[in-house]
């Protein structure tokens, strides 16, 4: 196979794929990996001369409700997944989000299950449950000399050899080829009710996260709007803690909580559930177009101290979730603020990703923290274990890897 | 017998100069080396396997361990790692010219913090340790191993430990913020911490469950969950274990979702009830345990709904504990089923596979077969919910043609575990036991794959050798 610089490949199966890739690898030709693109402003763009886009593997190969188990191919989107799962009153338990609006992507329909994988993408629920790389139970996948492999399976425990599963979740398509993945999924609450909560600021805020977290009545979800935000209706300051579960759970349960933090209002149903989808796709940052966007995680209770830094230092808009564990933050982009959040993340302890910039600050900060000398030298060892000649996505994550 | 890879000929030509070293790097009691001391060390809970190492060395510090591994590192000195020693695959099995690395003297909890809801502990922590810190608060840590009592939390992050629990709160990997690990070359990396979801390669992720085939452990950040007001449980026997098999299916598909669902073959209700007196209907085939958590009301529930879920399947009995006490009835036999297996055989191998659970009949099916064939009992004991195995294996560890069926049956019933969609080990992990059984899942270039992800952190080969992967390359076998 062949193809021009600036060319663009859309494989309709896996050996599609794995052709595609072996060729760049014998020809020493860099990929752009993408699923349907919708997260192609995510951290630092990839200079190639290929695109390899996962776009054609689309479909649903296998669900069994009872089992909790669903494959697909990579390049399916997302809401056709969500779709199927819904008319079996299930769902994926880490809530993947909806970029399209933050990311400024026109595409029609959700991103790609295998693109979201590989940026392991969790929502509010993640919080109290699992990360969308604790629900990967399977994958198949195309590595940077074109060999197909499998690791993991589609059984839901499974410990069986080094868990490639989770390696390739997250690591933004440096280091294999997502052509298929198996999720674990679980039911969806037949009830979902959110306390709407007044708080003074921040530091009230994520204490009443907190204990609505630390509280025995199932806390599925723990946010925060501050002053000036809205979602779905309900304006900031407020804290938002929200119940899924069997009905009867989260009558009884939603009284407990409102006991134990007075004074709020309880939102219901499709009101909540709106409410909690702006909030995944981190709708209530209002991010303006040609702002910069970082996602910040730190312990919970350091999220107060770094609102207070970054509203100060950069003028910072931000949104909490995670009981307070994830910051969203909106500023100028400049190369000023960067520093200030990357600061405030190594203040607190915490990570961060720089999420949206236009292209030129992308390629010239670091766009997640740096590692430590023996970190680093294990990363290039590794991407050189998985892809030998650098192929795939060169410079995504980092400079030079 | 599994093959062990023959002892460095250098290393162990320089045994008295490595031993010196390594007493040097620890002051004190801290490097045992006299063979009656070492005979503690020589197996861990597959008992079948026994071999000395060259020494023992036990830390109490990160620092320590590095520079234990800088030197084994600097003198190509293998290394095994070992927290209690409870693996049953015989993930901690020495090698006669490594050093085992024990970290139980690593027991220090660091910080607990419950606004953030974790804990930072050392290595050498005991899995129920973490849960005695932390309960007085009313918390927990979820993972709840058999041998939590005894097994460690560097163990169980190296092995990405399940438990009966698993099925709603997961296993480690899904309960941990940060790990400090070593690698071989002694260099000491942090890795999370007190965040979710750190950016950059899921070392976390990798490293657990690792088998020690990529560094070592020290000190770990777990979450602690708040428990639930109360739990309880019910039990429902079925006259066979395709109608039990349906059960499980039917509750799974329900969207409620019980913390345990466990189950239990004729031979294991049989064994258990002689042994705990549960009360556990000896007319039955199969047995369910199923356990719900909430308030009371809710409790009334969710079992109201099991109830009516297990009855559409002509159950010959079933029992909703009314309290906390008679939920502890209902879970004693099965607590107890390994001691209860031990008691009626004189030896048995725990096997760990995980299957789809809608081929639990199937399955359960062929493994009846297998044993009249090579005739060798077998009791089941299975976390349904989630497909994962437990097949007790009884045999005479006297009798040396009986060790080498109870070998080949277990190995047997792996491979079905494989061929019918499942894999060979669900939380117990590969270690020594089902080490050479790994082509039976991956494919050449899938083992390749994952061997130069491990040499990407040990490419000597030092670090737990002759466990996971199938003996190759650099521990090839002599040849003869």
């Amino acid at each position: 196979m062949s193809a021009e610089a600036g060319s663009r490949i859309a494989p309709a199966d896996e050996a599609g794929v794995a052709a595609a890739v072996a060729a760049a690898h014998a020809e020493g030709v860099p990929l752009a990996l993408e699923g349907r693109g919708t997260k192609a402003a995510m951290l630092r763009p990839v200079q190639a001369g290929r695109t390899l886009s996962l776009r054609n593997l689309t479909g649903i190969t296998f669900y069994k409700p009872e089992e909790m188990v669903i494959s697909a191919r990579a390049g399916t989107p997302l809401a056709e997944i969500e779709a199927a799962l819904a008319e079996r009153n299930q769902q994926i338990g880490a809530e993947p989000p909806d970029l399209r609006a933050l990311l400024g992507s026109g595409e029609a329909t959700t991103g790609s299950l295998g693109g979201t994988v590989a940026c392991n993408l969790s929502g509010p629920r993640r919080v109290v449950g699992f990360a969308l790389r604790d629900l990967v139970l399977g994958v198949r996948f195309v590595n940077g000399e074109g060999e197909v492999l499998r690791s993991g399976g589609r059984v839901h425990k499974n410990v069986t050899g080094l868990d490639l599963c989770k390696l390739l979740s997250g690591s933004h398509g440096t280091l294999g080829v997502l052509t298929e993945v198996t999720l674990k999924v679980g039911p969806a609450g037949e009830r979902t009710a959110t306390l709407v909560l007044p708080v003074a600021d921040e530091a009230a805020g994520v204490a009443a996260l907190s204990s609505g977290l630390t509280s025995p009545y199932g806390v599925t979800g723990a946010a925060m709007l501050p002053e000036g935000a809205s979602a779905a209706g309900v304006a900031g300051p407020v804290a938002l803690l929200r119940l899924e579960d069997v009905e009867a759970s989260v009558t009884y349960r939603m009284a407990r909580l409102g006991a134990a933090l007075p004074g709020g209002r309880v939102v219901e149903g499709e009101e909540s559930r709106a409410l909690w989808r702006a909030i995944r796709d981190a709708a209530p940052l209002a991010a303006a177009a040609g702002e910069a966007v970082w996602r910040v995680s730190v312990r919970p209770s350091m999220a107060p101290g770094v609102v207070v830094a970054l509203r100060a230092r950069i003028g910072a808009r931000v949104m909490l979730d995670w009981g307070g564990g994830l910051v969203w933050v909106a500023a100028a982009a400049t190369a000023e603020a960067h520093s200030a959040v990357m600061a405030a993340a190594a203040g607190a302890r915490g990570t961060f990703t720089l999420f949206r910039a236009p292209d030129p600050m992308r390629v010239s900060v670091p766009v997640i923290p740096e590692e430590v000398p023996a970190l680093a030298a294990l990363s290039a060892r590794v991407k050189a274990a998985l892809d030998p000649g650098g192929r795939l996505n060169p410079g995504r994550m980092r400079a030079g890897l | 017998m599994i093959a062990l890879p023959p002892p460095k000929a250098d290393v162990m030509a320089r045994r008295d100069e490595i031993l010196a070293g390594l007493c040097a790097l620890i002051p004190g009691d801290g490097v045992i080396t006299e063979a009656l001391r070492l005979r503690p060390y020589e197996t861990d809970g597959l008992s079948a396997y026994r071999q000395p190492p060259l020494a023992v060395a036990l830390p109490t510090s990160t620092e320590q361990v590095a520079a234990v591994l800088r030197f084994c590192h600097e003198n190509g000195v293998r290394v095994v790692p070992r927290g209690a020693g409870t693996s049953l695959s015989g993930g901690a099995l020495p090698l006669a010219d490594a050093v085992v690395i024990g970290l139980m003297r690593m027991n220090r909890i660091l910080d607990v913090s419950f606004p953030d809801r974790l804990a930072v502990v050392e290595a050498g922590v005991t899995n129920l340790g973490i849960t005695k810190a932390v309960e007085g608060e009313g918390f927990f840590y979820a993972p709840d191993p058999s041998s939590q009592l005894a097994c460690m939390i560097g163990g169980n992050v190296m092995m990405n430990s399940g438990g009966a629990h698993c099925l709603k709160y997961g296993v480690t990997a899904n309960n941990l913020l940060g790990v400090k690990f070593v690698t071989i070359e002694g260099e000491v990396i942090e890795i999370g911490g007190g965040h979710l979801d750190a950016a950059g390669y899921d070392w976390l992720g990798l490293i657990t469950g690792s088998e020690g085939q990529i560094g070592i452990v020290t000190e770990v950040t777990v979450r602690i969950l708040r428990a639930a007001e109360g739990q309880r449980a019910m039990l429902a026997a079925f006259r066979s274990t395709e109608i039990a098999g349906a059960a499980v299916d039917a509750i799974m598909g329900s969207g409620v979702i019980p913390v345990a669902l466990e189950f239990m073959d004729k031979p294991c209700i049989h064994a258990c009830e002689a042994f705990a007196h549960a009360g556990y209907p000896l007319d039955a085939e199969a047995l369910l345990i199923i356990e719900v958590e909430g308030s009371g009301e809710e409790q009334d529930v969710l079992l109201g709904r099991l109830r009516a879920i297990c009855e559409r399947f002509d159950p010959i009995s079933m029992r909703v504990a009314a309290s906390a006490e008679e939920s502890m009835a209902i879970w004693k036999g099965r607590k107890g089923a390994f001691g209860a297996v031990g008691r009626i055989s004189p030896d048995y191998l725990c096997m760990d596979g995980t299957i789809p659970t809608s081929e639990l009949p199937h399955v359960l099916r062929r493994i009846g077969e297998m044993s009249e064939a090579c005739g060798l009992k077998v009791a089941n004991v299975f976390h349904a919910g989630d497909g994962n195995l437990h097949p007790l294996i009884m045999f005479d560890a006297n009798d040396p043609a009986s060790f080498a069926k109870a070998e080949t049956f277990g190995a047997d019933i792996l491979k079905l575990c494989v061929e019918v969609g499942g894999c060979l080990t669900g939380e117990h992990g590969v270690g020594v036991e089902k080490r050479d059984l790994m082509p039976v899942q991956f494919t050449r270039p899938e083992l390749a794959q994952q061997r130069r992800v491990k040499e990407a952190f040990d490419p000597e080969w030092l670090l737990n050798p002759a466990k996971v992967f199938p003996l190759e390359g650099k521990l090839a076998p002599a040849p003869h």
